[in-house]
């Protein structure tokens, strides 16, 4: 009889019940080391490509901000970057002014959200706690400004739906200078943790040429020194107006990538500041007709890296080809640079890092050659909180209390 | 690099393409046939370290076409590689994933969806059609959209 060498399997997947996205990585593991990774995706896959070309121009945008909850103001928003830049026309400047506002809200409540989770992930659920307490307040603004917390459908083709009435503005500022010195507590609170320079840093590394060569963008590649920002590099909307930076750090481990996306929460709110502050006057749409035929590329920087539409217009009311980039369809496969060679209570974190919408983490099973479930995901998460507990006992940490943040 | 460097080094790959057409300042395409996609690909990948957005495949009724984008950070261009699949029966093309690991998944995806068979691919599975989908449809092509 043939004998075959199994080796155990990590199924992480496929289905997560939180959010709309279904992922599924298998892991082949050497004891606790993942040596391989292989990936399944399209659980879900909902044929957006195909919908967009038999809606008209102007009825994409509320189609395309479904791709995702959270990248709802940044996909429209690319898609009608392609679309004007085939038909030759700029917004009017207040439009562009408004939608760096609502961009940068959503990336604010985005790494808040992120900063939350990666708590979790790791057994810090009073960061979890808090960081989503501090979002809250940025998704009653957004909520104010466009009359939803997620899919805005604010912007159109040749401007924007809604105005921001001026009178609204100093509130906003307000409710903007509460969330910065909140989220500055909870930064300072976080870089400063020894347990978390201990349990975050070396771990799950991404190098310079893996970024490079698997074409990742956003927080990920920044993290990674590939400082790549779509808003400085080809700035849209009102970018090139504004003054901030482009956030880097030099080593591409997960520390790396959770302090690119806190200090990427300062320079959006400083960016939204200014950008209400010098809110031009004058309308917020143009009347566009047709769209002539044509071809056009239109991108965005989405909390999570770039979004990119690309759309073909045969001069009818209909693109004819709508081609959609999520950031994470590209960042996900970068796993296999980032896994292997890590540990299996590494690995709740390495995946979160790169921020890919969670659907894979939650179910987390180790399966042994005969197919039998030996470590659920609460074994896993449970792995992955000693490990931090082991590393706070070592370096004598003392236990985070509520008062620190 | 800036904007005339990007110019003269585009030009060295003159002879594989088509011809080369800039619709607005900063978005170039690159127009070949499909056989050279590899050669022209690899020389803006490795040669003048273009960064690769994504892939976009076509149905254009006659023939298949296959987009590469390519984005040049330092001066916001954006550059097209458009290869022309002229073979309605069989298209195939060659893969970019061996030196493009980034290409796996699009190029995994174009195959699904319109059928064009990559070449030399290293890891060539469905990734967006489900197993039990019948084999020889494609959800993007014209005859099936219609």
């Amino acid at each position: 009889m043939k004998k075959t060498v199994q080796k155990p399997v990590l199924a992480v997947g496929p289905f997560h019940p939180l959010q709309e996205e279904m992922e599924y990585f298998q892991l082949t593991v050497d004891g606790e080391t993942v040596t391989d990774i292989d990936v399944r995706i399209s659980y879900n896959h909902r044929g957006i490509e195909g919908i967009s070309e038999t809606l008209q121009f102007d009825q994409v945008p509320y189609l395309v901000s479904r791709v995702c909850g959270i990248c709802s103001a940044s996909h429209p928003l690319a898609y009608i970057n392609a679309v004007e830049e085939i038909a030759g026309i700029t917004a009017p400047e207040r439009a562009q002014y408004i939608r760096v506002i609502i961009n940068e809200l959503e990336r604010i409540h985005s790494h808040l959200l992120w900063v939350g989770l990666g708590g979790h992930f790791i057994g810090y659920d009073t960061v979890f706690m808090w960081a989503w307490k501090y979002r809250e307040p940025v998704l009653d603004l957004l909520e104010e400004i466009t009359g939803n917390r997620n899919n805005y459908g604010n912007v159109c083709v040749g401007g924007c739906r809604e105005d921001i009435p001026d009178e609204k503005i100093p509130k906003i500022l307000k409710e903007l200078d509460k969330v910065e010195q909140k989220t500055e507590m909870l930064t300072k609170a976080v870089l400063d943790d020894p347990i978390l320079h201990a349990r975050l840093k070396g771990v799950g590394i991404l190098s310079k040429e893996d970024a490079i060569k698997y074409a990742v963008t956003g927080p990920t590649a920044r993290g990674s020194d590939v400082a790549i920002d779509v808003r400085y590099d080809d700035p849209y909307a009102a970018y090139g107006d504004l003054d901030w930076k482009v956030i880097s750090q030099p080593k591409g481990d997960v520390f790396d990538k959770a302090v690119v996306r806190l200090l990427e929460i300062f320079e959006s709110i400083k960016m939204t500041k200014e950008a209400l502050k010098k809110l031009p006057k004058g309308p917020i749409a143009l009347e566009v007709k047709e769209i002539p035929s044509g071809e056009g590329c239109g991108h965005a920087e989405a909390p999570r890296g770039e979004t990119f539409h690309y759309v073909r217009s045969d001069g009818g009311n209909r693109p004819v080809r709508h081609k959609i980039r999520a950031p994470s369809y590209v960042n996900v496969p970068s796993f296999r640079a980032s896994c292997i060679g890590e540990t299996i209570s590494d690995v709740t974190i390495t995946l979160a890092a790169v921020d890919p919408c969670y659907s894979c983490t939650e179910r987390v099973a180790v399966v042994d050659s005969h197919n039998n479930v030996i470590h659920d995901y609460d074994t896993l998460l449970r792995m992955s909180r000693e490990k931090t507990a082991r590393i706070k006992k070592e370096i004598g940490a003392p236990e985070l209390k509520m008062e620190d943040f | 690099m800036n904007q005339e460097d990007l110019n003269t080094r585009l030009s060295e790959i003159k002879s594989k393409l088509i011809s080369i057409e800039q619709t607005t300042d900063n978005r170039i395409y690159l127009l070949c046939e499909a056989q050279n996609n590899y050669e022209v690909c690899r020389f803006l990948f490795e040669d003048l370290a273009l960064r690769f957005v994504i892939a976009t495949g076509i149905d254009s009724d006659n023939w298949f076409e296959v987009l590469y984008h390519f984005s040049n950070d330092e001066t916001s261009h954006i550059v097209t590689v458009k290869a022309f699949i002229r073979d309605r029966e069989n298209p195939a093309i060659e893969s970019i994933s061996p030196f493009l690991p980034g290409a796996e998944w699009i190029e995994r995806e174009i195959q699904d969806l319109f059928g064009i068979k990559i070449k030399n691919h290293p890891n060539m599975r469905r990734l967006i059609l489900n197993d039990d989908w019948p084999e020889g449809v494609y959800p993007l092509r014209k005859e099936v959209r219609k």
